[in-house]
């Protein structure tokens, strides 16, 4: 048997039978008194999380690591970054392999409700897609009755395939891979007709094919994805301070506060940003951090949109528009609930 | 003559009662650190609140499954998906037994052969396949097999009734119509019969000497009369033709290229070890017994097939169980290629759309025990019967 499994497999078995103490055991002193952040992440998901050749992670899902570094320790580099594979990613949350999971994960019913884990919010609203070769002339995802399609396994992707497939009356054939990588070769070598995953990460792999020009991406968003962060669940100040770090991203951004413009702000009479910048109240106390959390998040990572165009946005090869990731103010569906 | 008699013992001083009792207490205090962690390990997951139990086996499974040797559809259960990827596992293992035992005993006795090129091929074959990781080979076969096939459009087509493409090797299938069971009926029977009358034939033989003719017996039993039935219920059997619909083949069987590289690199790895085996069986036979069977006008085929052979394969058969051992074992590979075996299905996209990992993982070691204590069985059998019966 794969080792991988294995472990994850006696590291279910043995830590939560060794586990005798409550989950509630506070997080936060753990982090604390190991001086160190870990973090769960994709280990190669251009625009998301990836390491480049000198070993330094970036993407979306690392600075969103980062920023609950920066508002905990006051210094983003207090990260360890543990890479999972799809499969595995949910068992080392539960195990405490992790503290918390950055990796893609789509918000679902069944993991919040029957795993014990629960998820911060939304980091990023994607959607399932297809990526076809050019050669099959197709336009559609309606026109791929019979199709071979590679997945990867231990994904939303792979039911919503299924469903797919089914609403539509039409019959598949489904290949499925433990890794991106391999559910990208098999596409390559024509072993499948189509290769499906969330639509943000079908340009990436497309990019990644020795002739781009010879696969296409359809049109059709096939689901839901509401991706975002995830902890175990009994732990309240934990989930409060891993959601608080993505509400702050979001209020920041929406504030205006940037990590150039930070200066500046700090001296602003705006009641709202004094709050969020924590030079009125005691807000981060209250949740066991310090009160200039947001300072620290934005000198780290900048705001949500600035994360965001620096890693997926206009400022990375993906060049993804905001869309329904935008701000509410802006016709976008993020929205942080007010710190006050 | 007179023994003295033997001094009563007390039962607590009785060496065999003592061992008895120590294995009883070691055995349950290991039942009961079992079930203790079991429980303990559930009631903490109820705790966290992660879903705990086997209720998960009834319930819509909803997602595809590649290659089923059972009827499955998304709208099938948990628990069906679980004896597709087993079957699938016992399938691939099953075929790699077979093939890599012929590899391997062509392959060792040819390591042996006073040809010098043929020698030298087994050896290379041995020394290069036994020294590269299984899941590379696994890769490279896998691979190697998809380019070099055309795409199901450009396919190698036989008379538009066997396809070779990247999609797999697809084949006419057989589809029984009513009347089928009856000629089933009819071969299995004279499988039994063949067997019962060949068992009283050998008895015969032995006490009276009599021959009987068991072959064309069992020609006229296995072959002639389901063939007779077969004819008489008006060939109940059509053929289901594969066909190009759209993207890909529909009707007909297939033999997935997936199934073929793990079935490929299974034999072949477990090919060398086999062959090993089989050369150093071969070898702890004493030469005295070669030279006698020579001496008695054996010719060489004959000497290693009547005199040489059995008696290496009781030096062969131990370390050739484990070899079957390893290689069911070595085939949840599969899911590297996605081949849809128990650890890909059940241990990888059941596990993950239910989450149960304590459950499915313990399902899964449970079924690769299960597999492994049955080789173990079926070859201790045959070793047994192979003994030397020391008379
Ligand atoms: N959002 C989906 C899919 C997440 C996922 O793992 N996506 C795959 C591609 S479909 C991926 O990120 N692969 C990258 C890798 O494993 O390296 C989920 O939560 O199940």
């Amino acid at each position: 048997m794969k080792a991988s499994h294995l472990v994850v497999g006696f590291g279910a078995l043995a830590t939560v039978a060794m586990a005798a103490a409550p989950a509630s055991a506070a997080t936060l002193d753990t982090v604390k008194s190991r001086g160190q952040l870990v973090c769960g992440v994709n280990n190669s998901l251009p625009g998301f999380s990836a390491p480049d050749e000198k070993g330094q992670w970036s993407g979306l899902d690392v600075d969103y690591c980062k920023a609950m570094a920066a508002a905990i320790f006051g210094d983003a580099s207090k990260v360890k970054y543990v890479p999972l594979t799809a499969k595995e990613r949910l068992t080392a949350l539960q195990t405490g392999e992790i503290d918390v999971l950055a990796r893609n994960t789509t918000w679902t019913m069944s993991r919040d409700a029957s795993l014990g884990l629960n998820f911060v919010g939304v980091n990023y609203y994607d959607g399932q897609g297809f990526m076809v070769k050019s050669a099959l002339g197709v336009k559609s995802g309606k026109e791929l009755n019979g199709a071979s399609v590679c997945v990867q396994s231990g994904t939303t992707t792979e039911l919503n395939l299924a469903d797919f497939f089914r609403a539509n009356k039409m019959t598949y054939q489904s290949v499925v891979f433990d890794t991106s990588d391999q559910t990208l070769q098999g596409f390559e070598s024509d072993r499948c007709d189509v290769l499906t995953s969330d639509q943000s990460q079908l340009y990436g792999l497309r990019s990644k094919l020795p002739d781009p020009s010879k696969a296409v991406v359809l049109g059709d968003v096939i689901s839901k994805e509401p991706l975002g962060p995830v902890v175990r669940q009994g732990d309240e100040q934990w989930f409060d301070i891993a959601r608080w770090t993505l509400f702050a991203m979001l209020n920041l951004e929406e504030a205006g506060v940037t990590s150039k413009n930070l200066a500046e702000m700090m001296k602003t009479t705006n009641p709202d940003i004094k709050r969020l910048l924590g030079t009125d109240g005691e807000f981060g106390k209250q949740l066991g951090i310090t009160n200039d959390f947001g300072v620290q998040i934005v000198k780290a990572v900048g705001n949500y949109g600035e994360s965001f165009e620096r890693n997926v946005g206009q400022g990375s090869p993906l060049k993804i528009a905001r869309g329904l990731n935008g701000l509410w103010t802006n016709g976008g569906l993020m929205y942080g609930p007010p710190i006050r | 003559m007179n023994q003295p008699p033997k001094p009563r013992i007390k039962p607590w001083n009785d060496p065999r009662i003592r061992a008895w009792v120590f294995q009883i207490l070691a055995m349950a205090f290991v039942i009961w650190l079992a079930t203790t962690l079991f429980f303990n390990t559930l009631e903490n997951m109820e705790r966290r609140s992660i879903q705990t139990g086997f209720a998960f086996l009834d319930r819509t499974a909803g997602f595809g499954i590649l290659f089923s040797l059972i009827p499955y559809e998304e709208t099938d259960t948990y628990g069906r998906t679980f004896f597709v990827g087993l079957l699938n596992t016992m399938l691939v293992s099953g075929l790699g037994i077979v093939t890599a035992t012929l590899l391997g005993f062509v392959a060792g006795i040819a390591r042996l052969s006073s040809n010098w090129l043929v020698a030298r091929i087994a050896e290379v074959y041995v020394e290069i396949f036994r020294n590269i990781p299984l899941l590379l080979q696994i890769f490279f076969w896998y691979f190697a097999v998809l380019q070099a096939l055309p795409s199901p459009r450009e396919s190698i087509r036989f008379h538009d009734m066997v396809f070779l493409s990247k999609r797999g090797l697809y084949v006419p299938a057989p589809v029984a119509e009513p009347g089928m069971g009856w000629v089933t009926i009819a071969f299995v029977l004279g499988v039994v019969a063949t067997l019962l009358i060949g068992r009283w034939a050998r008895k015969r033989r032995e006490e009276t000497g009599q021959g009987f003719p068991i072959w064309r017996t069992a020609l006229g039993l296995v072959i002639g009369l389901p063939l007779v039935l077969f004819v008489l219920m008006g060939a109940p059997l059509s053929w289901s033709l594969p066909a190009l619909k759209g993207f890909n083949f529909v009707g007909g069987g297939v033999l997935l290229p997936e199934l073929v590289a793990l079935w490929f690199a299974l034999t072949i790895y477990t090919g060398t070890f086999i062959a090993e085996i089989v050369r150093s069986g071969i070898q702890a036979v004493s030469h005295g017994q070669t030279e006698a069977a020579a001496a008695l006008g054996l010719k060489r085929g004959q000497v290693t097939r009547l005199v040489v052979l059995p008696q290496a394969l009781r030096v062969i058969i131990p370390p050739l169980t484990s070899q079957y051992l390893n290689l069911t074992k070595n085939s949840s590979l599969a899911t590297a290629i996605g081949y849809p075996d128990l650890v890909n299905v059940f241990m990888g996209t059941t596990l993950n759309q239910t989450g149960q990992a304590v459950e499915v993982v313990a399902m899964t070691m449970g079924v690769y025990l299960t597999l492994s204590l049955a080789i173990s069985a079926v070859m201790n059998g045959y070793n047994r019967r192979v003994a030397l019966k020391e008379r």
